[in-house]
């Protein structure tokens, strides 16, 4: 990985109850790049996204973000912090009082960027990105599918074009054109925008796709990274055994430990 | 020493449990009323709340009191009879409707309806990461989803009981001239008589502790839930319960502060 990190994580410990979840996590995002994060059900990736963003506060260690330990700002500066980075939860997390178009523009709204008028066309536009009718605006989010739950997640979390974003599995649901369609959303972010992306996912195809460079997760600590190109055949058993969705290699061996 | 000592400590961590959550309460409550005084203000939030405390509840909170009112004219009459003494139904039923009942049965009705609303709403949003969502959208969840459901309480509550102040005393009075053969002019002339600004007022003010009460723990149960549908579940009897209790504790509170002499 080359150019400057956006995101520094260094011995980050969480544990829920007796449970080490986090057990020292060390992590590095380059600026403008995206970076994919792989690992098991239940390894915790999302509880370190969580970390960084500051929902979860670690037990121990260093998260910086452009070089500044998040976890030590007073908390007017981490709201400052908060307008910069977007994030698309894993189960979408809309707010279902309220329409699909002002959910969309929700933050654009709360920072009072926009009027509720040009809310409604910016939701539009945003909707038409992650492939929906402009006509889905004025659902609630009840009334919509899982998958278009998500792509409405999605077209939110990116909607005020943060620096920052992470996507929790943001294919996970969706129709394989679908998702190449989100994977396209997730690249324009980075190469356009030059935003630095943090994404969780189960489709290798998709991490290829999206990703500059790949970390794995395994029992609480980052145990490989590297390219996203070579996932397959990076040439660690572990990652390669994950990639390729094999029964039998060396996580089994961990596991059964 | 063991057998001895297991229930002793066993008080001593429900103790400082209760301690703790009261505390904990408190510190919500009070960063929750910090936000009302910074903006951004969620004027469209307030008057949602506001509206479902004082307009919604009013179906049940209307009935309650014209029944109460009701009742309470025909349980006075039996005893006053006795004394020969039925000119004092008036008096009673102003004093105590004003007083106590309306505060005290509005705001156990609300109870039922408000905090387990609340609680249900939020700590769905709790368990579906809206509330952090919020966070993620350069929103502070206390100040729009805590803050003006707090003051929507503590301000809808008294326009609520001012009305069922009056149709619980219109109860008593279609009752006392309907069935017990009182004259309507007399008797809405005692209750004029007796009706006290200090007795409504602090009536009022009760209310208005409670509504405050009902929405708080409605609140906090939901904003603090875990655990899915079963914790939110969990959340909302705990609201309801507990804003309750605390309804009729702050009743014997207040009553003794307004009329302790
Ligand atoms: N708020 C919490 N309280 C208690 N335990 C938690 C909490 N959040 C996460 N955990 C535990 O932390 C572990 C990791 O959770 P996490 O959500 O990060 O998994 P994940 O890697 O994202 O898995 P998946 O791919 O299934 O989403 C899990 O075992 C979970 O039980
Ligand atoms: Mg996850």
């Amino acid at each position: 990985m080359s150019g400057t990190l956006k995101i520094r994580m260094r011995g980050v410990r969480k544990a829920f109850g007796g449970k080490q979840v986090l057990d020292g996590v060390d992590l590095d995002c380059g600026a403008a790049r995206s970076t994919v994060i792989l690992g098991g059900s239940g390894s915790g990736k999302s509880v370190t996204i969580k970390c960084i963003i500051g929902l979860i506060t670690p037990d121990e260690g260093v998260i910086e973000i452009d070089g500044v330990d998040v976890l030590k700002l007073p908390r007017r500066d981490r709201e400052a912090l908060g307008d910069r980075i977007g994030m698309l939860f894993q189960n979408g997390a809309l707010f279902d009082s309220l329409p699909v178009w002002e959910n969309v523009c929700f933050k654009l709204l709360a920072q009072g960027k926009i009027t509720r008028a040009q809310a409604r066309d910016r939701a539009v536009e945003a909707l038409a990105s992650v492939g929906l009718a402009a006509s889905v605006g004025e659902l609630s989010p009840a009334e919509l599918s899982g998958g278009m739950q998500k792509r409405v997640a999605l077209a939110r979390a990116v909607a005020a074009q943060p620096e920052i974003i992470f996507f929790d599995e943001p294919t996970t649901g969706l129709d394989p054109i679908m998702g190449a369609v989100i994977d396209g959303l997730i690249v324009d972010c980075v190469k356009r925008l030059g935003a630095t992306a943090v994404s969780i996912t189960h489709d290798m195809a998709s991490a290829r796709r999206i990703g500059d460079d790949a970390a794995m997760i395994f029992k609480g600590k980052i145990v490989w990274t590297g390219a996203a190109a070579t996932l397959g055949h990076s040439g660690n058993a572990m990652v390669d055994q994950f990639a390729n969705g094999e029964r039998e290699g060396p996580i089994q061996m961990e596991l059964r430990k | 020493m063991d057998i001895i000592l297991n229930p002793v400590a066993a008080v001593g961590r429900g103790v400082l449990g209760a301690c703790r959550t009261v505390g904990d309460v408190a510190l919500f409550a009070l960063e929750a009323l910090s936000h009302l005084f910074r903006p951004p203000f969620y004027g469209r939030l307030f008057l949602r709340a506001f509206l479902e405390i004082a307009y919604f509840s009013l179906p049940v909170v209307a009935l309650t009191a014209v029944f109460t009112g009701m009742v309470l004219v025909l349980q006075s009459y039996t005893g006053f009879a006795r004394f020969n003494a039925t000119g004092a139904v008036a008096n009673l039923v102003v004093l105590s409707i004003t007083r106590e009942l309306g505060p005290v049965l509005a705001g156990l009705m609300v109870a039922g309806r408000i905090s387990a609303s609340f609680a249900a709403e939020i700590g769905t949003m709790r368990v579906t990461d809206q509330i952090d969502a919020l966070t993620t959208l350069s929103t502070n969840p206390m100040k729009y989803l805590v803050a003006p459901r707090l003051l929507a309480g503590a301000l809808a509550m008294p326009l609520l009981v001012l009305v069922a102040d009056v149709l619980g005393v219109m109860g008593g009075w279609l009752v006392a001239t309907v069935k017990l053969g009182f004259v309507s002019a007399t008797y809405l002339k005692a209750t004029a008589d007796f009706l006290q600004f200090d007795d409504v007022f602090s009536g009022l003010v009760k209310a208005s502790v409670f509504g405050f009460v009902v929405a708080l723990m409605g609140t906090w149960c939901g904003y603090n839930s875990k655990g899915g549908a079963q914790g939110v579940g969990g959340a909302t009897t705990t609201a309801v319960v507990t804003s309750s209790i605390l309804i009729l504790a702050l009743d014997y509170v207040l009553t003794e502060m307004f009329f302790a002499q």
